[in-house]
């Protein structure tokens, strides 16, 4: 009967999500300038980066979110001004559409030649 | 066989896509510049002049002349101090205000960095935080941007300090 | 002087290789059994004089001889002596000095320990080998010449770049190029055996142990790159898929496929042609990988002095090798149908397949993203940035059933397994690792549902490596291996998931609390060392226990060249690493301060030696 509980347990602590909210401005603030390349660095990212550029565009990043813009419009602002060169993760679009289908399509051609290989004997 | 052939012609022909892709690769420039992102229109932004502390307009500066030039530069910036008296050529020789975009800097240093290489600058307004400079684009100190004061979009951009070379560039891009 | 020596040894041994070559040619079609003494007799001279090349250039850079120009540019007569030795492979010119003093010597090894192998196979691995030892040896003498001097000869050398003055960094290179330069023995070797029509079990298990040991140094170099970036960056992180680091996990994926592909061989003489191909994509991407960072092509972190020219020459090289590979297997290989034979779907056979599957696409996944934006950029003149939210997106997801089919794997036996009707084993080791994911939960801030279902799917994978242990039929080796690699996995998990990390600006004086934390800064003080001057910081970090922990951090200003670094302080124990690490801001007063609390850290490099040691295990036991 104990078991019951338990999975009932693990429900709600899979769904829970905890979060405390001035914590969660400092998150949003990590999460988008970790996604960001400071530019004038070799390769490290806005929130790695001590040099001016990634301060200000830590600033930058504070204010837009104060002024209650989402991390995609905040992603937008900078592509307009820097280029795509800036963002970490790529989104989907005419460019990259082959850099993320190539792996999925990879990996289901690589199926189907598992499959073709293996017979099921009965 | 047929078969065979196929698939060896096609394997090697994407190999050679590939090798002259990879070699077309190799002679581009892998440093990243935005020099290029350029005739963007530049929205207008609120700050405050440098000696008076007075609120301006981006939009309202300089409403007689047809182009600006608006240099980025800081007293901690050793090429700053490098570009200062080709800035004071450039100055002299252009029918074009020259704006000052201080950025991050403490206004005592500023100052004296004004009253020790010379003030070539029609304006100066502030950047405290930088925001200013990511808003035109920049990456950081020094940077001079030839802009249409009608438009207000930018016509050309240099990274790092202005040379002879560019001045000449810019005088002809304005006598048009 | 000894620049000249060092110089003049290499021609010799590019003569050396040619003859080697055409020698070897000339003796394809002989049937005698003894290995032509004289082609042994010209591979040990040219192993000498790879030796005393690089000897050469030891010498130069231990006595910091500066009329050499790698020596002037890379060593200075203030660094310490164990730097002095490791500066003779941390540039260019000299790490490929390197590459080609192990591939030599692994040649060398190779006819040793084929002594009672077919002389056609063993020549036609030889002349492969020479090719490429050709093409480096023109490499090195065309385009990156270790031994060029500079004239006046300057008094005092440029130095190292502090930041590679690291003990893990000095002996990354030798060790990861090991793991690379194996590969290429695979390579001739796979070529030779399928010329000389003889891919089989036997085969499988004399090339086995080359693959075990490439893959065990490329293992331990991988790892020692990254222990450097996690203790010398100061970033917090040990893997940030930039570039370089990429293009040495790209062969290992490839690797790892083999690993497993190559005993399916042995064991069932099928994958023929799969073997092959692995064999030569393996050593394709160790050459790619090469290419990729020397030709400057891609924007790293790690840079190295680039040329073009020298990226033309790898290039051409890579693809001449690649063009050849293929067509030796194109007229030489079997008809796949002839030999091949199809595998029950309860098989070890299909167990291998399967591991395979997710190595190809994991390697597919770190490829892709590596070299798309080169692609995109030649044809549409856009540059994208591919960072780490791509692969995690890619990969993770994928993470799950791999660790499901990585749990069974191991137990599935030779062709023809069946399934039992209940396993009450697994429904037991299914439940206690969803607990075990509920326990690790409740104690935690964070929690989200796919994190929830990955680490109990990893626990899944830790708890069924443990109970392989009891069995029978799986070989030690592999027990260990698979085992740390479940550990590996689960501690990059939590480590990823409940990283903490503080980042604030502080002065002397401040106080702050972070999470349950407070974080005092001390003070500062000043000192200075043989080679660079510090700035020490003293932090005080004070749990909600009341237990402190004092940190010493510094700020290095070295004087040649004039570089400044930040030391990171590290307190490591069993279940969690602490560090501090701070920068200097432009005020002077300001400090950048960096708190980072990181779980099982050190699970990380124990599970990755204890991989690379049931790695060692195989080769030992395969050696035999």
């Amino acid at each position: 009967m104990n078991n019951k509980f338990n999975i009932v347990y693990l429900l709600i602590f899979f769904i829970f999500i905890n979060y405390s909210f001035a914590d969660e401005k400092i998150k949003r603030i990590d999460k988008v300038s970790k996604n960001l390349r400071c530019l004038i660095c070799q390769g490290q990212s806005v929130y790695d980066s001590q040099s001016e550029f990634a301060l200000s565009i830590r600033d930058l990043i504070i204010k837009k979110i104060d002024e209650g813009q989402t991390d995609e419009e905040i992603y937008d602002y900078l592509k307009v001004k820097y280029g795509d060169w800036i963002i970490y993760d790529p989104k989907l679009d005419k460019n990259t559409i082959l850099l993320w289908s190539i792996p999925l399509i990879l990996f289901i051609f690589g199926g189907l030649l598992i499959f073709r290989k293996v017979i099921i004997i009965k | 066989m047929v078969n065979k052939k196929i698939k060896l012609f096609l394997i090697l022909s994407s190999l050679i896509f590939i090798f002259f892709t990879f070699y077309l690769g190799l002679n581009k420039n892998n440093y990243y510049t935005t020099e290029n992102i350029v005739y963007k229109k530049i929205e207008n932004f609120e700050s405050y002049e440098f000696f008076s502390n007075k609120k301006i307009n981006f939009k309202n500066i300089s409403p007689d002349k047809k182009y600006i030039i608006l240099n980025i530069w800081s007293s901690w910036c050793l090429p700053c101090r490098k570009e200062h008296k080709n800035l004071t050529e450039l100055r002299e020789n252009i029918e074009a205000d020259l704006i000052g975009l201080n950025y991050k800097d403490k206004f005592e240093n500023a100052k004296s960095f004004l009253s020790e290489l010379g003030n070539p600058y029609d304006i100066i307004i502030k950047d405290k935080n930088g925001l200013i400079s990511i808003e035109i684009g920049a990456y950081g100190v020094p940077e001079t941007y030839l802009i249409n004061n009608i438009n207000k979009k930018i016509i050309k951009k240099y990274l790092g300090p202005i040379n002879e070379e560019n001045i000449k560039e810019i005088q002809s891009l304005v006598n048009q | 002087m000894i620049s000249h020596l060092g110089s003049y040894s290499l021609i010799f041994c590019t003569i050396f290789a040619f003859l080697i070559i055409l020698q070897s040619a000339k003796l394809i079609g002989n049937q005698s059994k003894i290995f032509p003494k004289k082609i042994y007799t010209i591979i040990t001279l040219q192993l000498f004089f790879v030796i005393f090349s690089f000897s050469c250039l030891l010498i130069a850079f231990v006595s910091s001889d500066f009329s050499n120009i790698t020596v002037y540019n890379n060593s200075h007569t203030e660094k310490p002596f164990f730097y002095k030795i490791s500066g003779v492979w941390g540039n260019h010119e000299g790490s490929l000095l390197l590459w080609l003093l192990v591939l030599v010597l692994f040649l060398f090894l190779f006819i040793l320990d084929t002594k009672n192998y077919d002389n056609k196979y063993k020549l036609l691995t030889v002349i492969f080998q020479e090719i490429i030892i050709l093409g480096f040896l023109l490499f090195i003498i065309i385009t990156s010449n270790p031994f060029d001097y500079i004239f006046p000869v300057p008094l005092e050398g440029l130095g190292l770049n502090p930041i590679l003055q690291d003990p893990a960094l000095a002996i990354h290179p030798p060790i990861l190029y090991i793991g690379y330069v194996g590969t290429s023995l695979i390579f001739s070797s796979s070529l030779a055996a399928v010329i000389n029509n003889t891919v089989n079990s036997e085969w499988a298990k004399q090339i086995k142990k080359w693959v075990f040991l490439s893959w065990i140094f490329l293992t331990l170099g991988i790892m020692l790159g990254s222990i450097w970036a996690y203790y010398e960056l100061g970033w917090g992180g040990f893997w940030f898929w930039d570039p370089v680091e990429n293009v040495s996990l790209m062969p290992w994926f490839c690797l790892t496929a083999l690993l497993h592909t190559i005993l399916v061989l042995e064991k069932r003489n099928a994958l023929k042609n799969w073997t092959i191909v692995l064999s030569i994509a393996t050593f394709s991407l160790s050459m790619s990988g090469t290419f990729l960072v020397r030709s400057g092509i891609l924007n790293s972190i790690h840079t190295f002095a680039n040329d073009p020219s020298r990226g033309v020459f790898i290039l051409t090289f890579l693809f001449f090798l690649i063009f050849l590979a293929i067509i030796v297997l194109f007229i030489y290989s079997e008809n796949d149908k002839k030999t091949s034979n199809n595998f029950n779907i309860l098989s070890k056979e299909t167990a291998v397949l399967v591991n395979n599957w997710f190595m190809m696409y994991f390697l597919s996944v770190v490829l892709i993203g590596t070299i798309y934006p080169i692609f995109l950029e030649v044809f549409t003149n856009e540059k994208i940035s591919v960072g780490p939210p791509f692969y995690q997106k890619l990969m993770i997801p994928f993470l799950i059933p791999f660790f499901i089919f990585m749990s069974f794997g191991p137990r599935v036996k030779w062709i023809n397994d069946k399934l039992k009707k209940i396993n009450y084993t697994q429904i037991i080791v299914f439940i206690s690792s969803l607990i075990i994911a509920y326990i690790i939960f409740t104690n935690s801030s964070v929690s989200y549902l796919f994190s929830s279902f990955l680490i109990a799917a990893s626990i899944f994978l830790v708890l069924n490596s443990l109970r392989d242990f009891f069995s029978k039929s799986i070989q030690i080796p592999q027990k260990i291996s698979h085992f740390s690699f479940s550990i590996l996995i689960l501690s990059i998990l939590l480590n990823g998931i409940y990283s903490e990390e503080f980042n604030s600006n502080m002065k002397v004086g401040d106080e702050l609390k972070f999470i349950d934390k407070t974080i005092k800064f001390k003070g500062i003080n000043f000192d200075e060392k043989d080679n660079y001057k510090l700035l020490r910081g003293d932090f005080e970090v004070i749990d909600s226990g009341k237990n402190t922990l004092n940190f010493n951090p510094e700020i290095r200003i070295y004087n040649q060249p004039v570089i400044s670094t930040s030391e990171a302080d590290i307190k490591t124990n069993l279940f969690n690493d602490n560090f501090i690490v701070f920068t200097l801001l432009k005020d002077n007063e300001i400090f950048n301060v960096r708190y980072q609390h990181k779980p099982f850290m050190i699970w990380i490099w124990i599970s990755i030696i204890m991989l690379a040691f049931g790695g060692t295990l195989a080769v030992i036991k395969y050696g035999k």
